[in-house]
């Protein structure tokens, strides 16, 4: 058993580690947390350079910034598969005295965390001081992010892309998560953000489109082509069209499952779909 | 009583830039972060002198402090300059989850506090920045009263690991704490001993409780003057040793009396030593345009002022 997993075999069980979570305590979000999983795995477990264990200063491997705090359950699960912290941890998600909170958060010293996120807008900035750091350190990994798609429309965001670019932060790629959903309905229906790649060129970013964001190998593909931009004056941005949901087909092409747990027999129709891979936790 | 001399006026914010200057020679790992106020915050001496380790952000506060929040992961230490109502109300909830909540070390530096802000007005006159910061988990909260106390602060927050918020002002102002005069986080500063009164005093009203101190020694009443400079965490034992020897106390800010300093005293009286006190500090109110002392004068926070609260604290000690 001392084989590496496949990726395929981490995508569907981190699934099943979301599901198990959120139906456990009958709250979070799995919704986005589904449509970003094979984003996670291909970046823990094939783009990222990473040290082994945790060190929050990140020096001398790439580090990673979650925007949108609140797919936390796709976040926990490939940090404890990762081997941040042990995978029986999961289960405290959402519990009294875990370091699971609904939202990441430093504050309870889980490893892997390096900053809360969850209040919207606010982690893009913060991988731009990261990446000004590795800068001044003389430090060349990369700095990656994740943002939704709705959280563009909060303020603080474009005053960051504003700032990467003219600043010329590039050593910075920040993806994001295009599945066109969001609590109150789609993306186009509650507030439209029109072109957004025309908007992060116009901005002064590159722009790499993977538009089969729910494809281990394609977004793979994709961030070689990202990787192979950086350090050349233009912060980089991913555009990776996800679906939300994706892996339970029930779940998926809506916005409903956004912010819900599945019920016993959802659970149990859900987890059929993805059988059990690496061992639930 | 101990008399202080002025050493000639100089504004507190120069004072940050001394000291803001003086680390980039000493902690090479200090940044300084700016959102367009360069000449306001006084920071063109560490700019000449390390442009690689200064960020201008332009007008964009929020990403000011989400950048600051990054770079100390890392191992910066992050100074951020701007109004302190745009350090604070502004960015309120960046300061509480980027850099309270995920415990990151920055100092956010606030200049043209309060009313002494002056003709720009009530939009900048922030009276409200201390309630805002104290109230945040883990932040340090001090508020500077000289020039001197002001450079010795922000050389101090550069070695004190965690949130600080460090609030000072626009206007020249006496300079009266010793160039010497070691700056303690946390640690209240007894300037004048005495026994019939305690006036406890934060920013640029300490200079006035000293001239208050002064007037009401010639009538024979005996202050204790000491400033508090840190906010929070308080220095609970200094007020309680003051006012077991006075039994009444007049708190002193350039703020709303709602949220400030006072409000912070008379939660140590009320819970371990109740006596009158007396809050000077501005009441509910948002400012206006006007001088520095026309508005000081207008909204109480001056020395004759503080004489009356002190007779009247004093006369309900005897009551």
């Amino acid at each position: 058993m001392n084989q590496q997993p496949t990726l395929n075999d981490l995508v569907i069980q981190t699934r099943r580690d979301i599901l198990r979570m959120v139906h456990q305590v009958n709250s979070g979000h799995p919704g986005g947390s589904l449509g970003c999983t094979e984003f996670f795995i291909a970046l823990y477990h094939k783009i990222m350079k990473l040290n082994p264990g945790f060190s929050m200063d990140g020096i001398g491997e790439d580090v990673f910034f979650l925007s949108n705090g609140h797919i936390s359950p796709v976040f926990y699960s490939t940090l404890a598969r990762k081997g941040y912290f042990d995978v029986a941890e999961l289960a405290t998600f959402r519990k009294l005295d875990s370091r699971l909170q609904g939202h990441p958060t430093t504050h309870e010293g889980l490893p892997g965390i390096r900053m809360a996120s969850g209040s919207l807008g606010q982690g893009l900035s913060v991988a731009i001081g990261a990446a000004l750091a590795k800068k001044l350190n003389q430090d060349s990994h990369t700095v990656y992010a994740l943002t939704g798609d709705g959280e563009l429309q909060e303020g603080q965001n474009w005053e960051a892309l504003m700032f990467a670019a003219a600043k010329k932060v590039d050593n910075l790629i920040a993806a994001v998560d295009l599945n066109g959903q969001q609590i109150d309905g789609s993306t186009d229906h509650v507030l439209a953000m029109g072109d957004l790649k025309a908007k992060f060129l116009a901005f002064g970013w590159e722009v790499v489109e993977v538009t089969q964001g729910n494809d281990v190998e394609a977004i793979i593909s994709g961030y070689e082509t990202a990787q192979s931009l950086l350090g050349k004056g233009k912060p980089v941005c991913v555009l990776l069209h996800t679906v939300m949901g994706h892996g339970v087909d029930f779940m998926m092409y809506t916005h409903a499952w956004h912010g819900k747990a599945p019920n016993d027999d959802q659970l149990a129709q859900a987890l059929a779909q993805n059988p059990v891979t690496l061992g639930d936790y | 009583m101990k008399k202080y001399t002025d050493l000639g006026k100089k504004d507190t914010r120069s004072g940050f830039g001394a000291g803001l200057a003086s680390l980039g020679k000493t902690h090479p790992n200090v940044v300084a972060l700016c959102a367009d106020l360069i000449g306001s915050l006084k920071m063109e001496a560490f700019i000449e002198a390390h442009p690689e380790r200064f960020v201008q952000v332009g007008i964009a506060e929020a990403n000011m402090m989400g950048i600051a929040a990054g770079l100390t992961i890392g191992g910066k230490i992050p100074f951020t300059g701007t109004f302190a109502n745009f350090s604070t109300g502004r960015v309120y909830d960046q300061i509480r989850q980027s850099i309270a909540y995920s415990g990151k070390n920055v100092k956010i530096c606030a200049s043209h506090a309060g009313l002494t802000l002056g003709e720009d007005g009530a939009t900048h006159q922030i009276l409200e920045d201390i309630g805002l910061m104290k109230m945040l988990p883990g932040m340090t909260v001090i508020n500077t009263c000289d020039y001197n106390q002001t450079k010795a602060a922000t050389i101090a927050i550069a070695d004190h690991q965690g949130p600080v918020y460090l609030r000072f002002g626009r206007p020249v102002v006496p300079n009266f704490i010793p160039e010497d005069q070691p700056f303690v986080v946390g640690k209240a500063l007894m300037l004048s001993p005495g026994s019939d009164v305690t006036i406890a005093a934060t920013g640029h009203l300490v200079w006035e409780a000293l001239q208050a101190a002064e007037v009401l020694e010639a009538q024979g009443i005996s202050c204790e003057v000491i400033n508090i400079h840190t906010i929070k965490p308080l220095d609970e034992e200094a007020i309680l040793a003051s006012v077991a020897k006075t039994g009444c106390l007049v708190s002193c800010e350039e703020h709303n009396v709602l949220g400030g300093l006072g409000e912070s005293i008379a939660r140590t009286l009320a819970q371990h030593h109740p006596c009158p006190q007396e809050f000077i500090g501005t009441q509910d109110t948002f400012g206006e345009s006007g001088t520095p002392s026309q508005l000081m004068d207008k909204y109480g926070l001056n020395a004759a002022a503080i004489e009356k609260a002190a007779l009247k604290a004093i006369s309900r000690k005897n009551a």
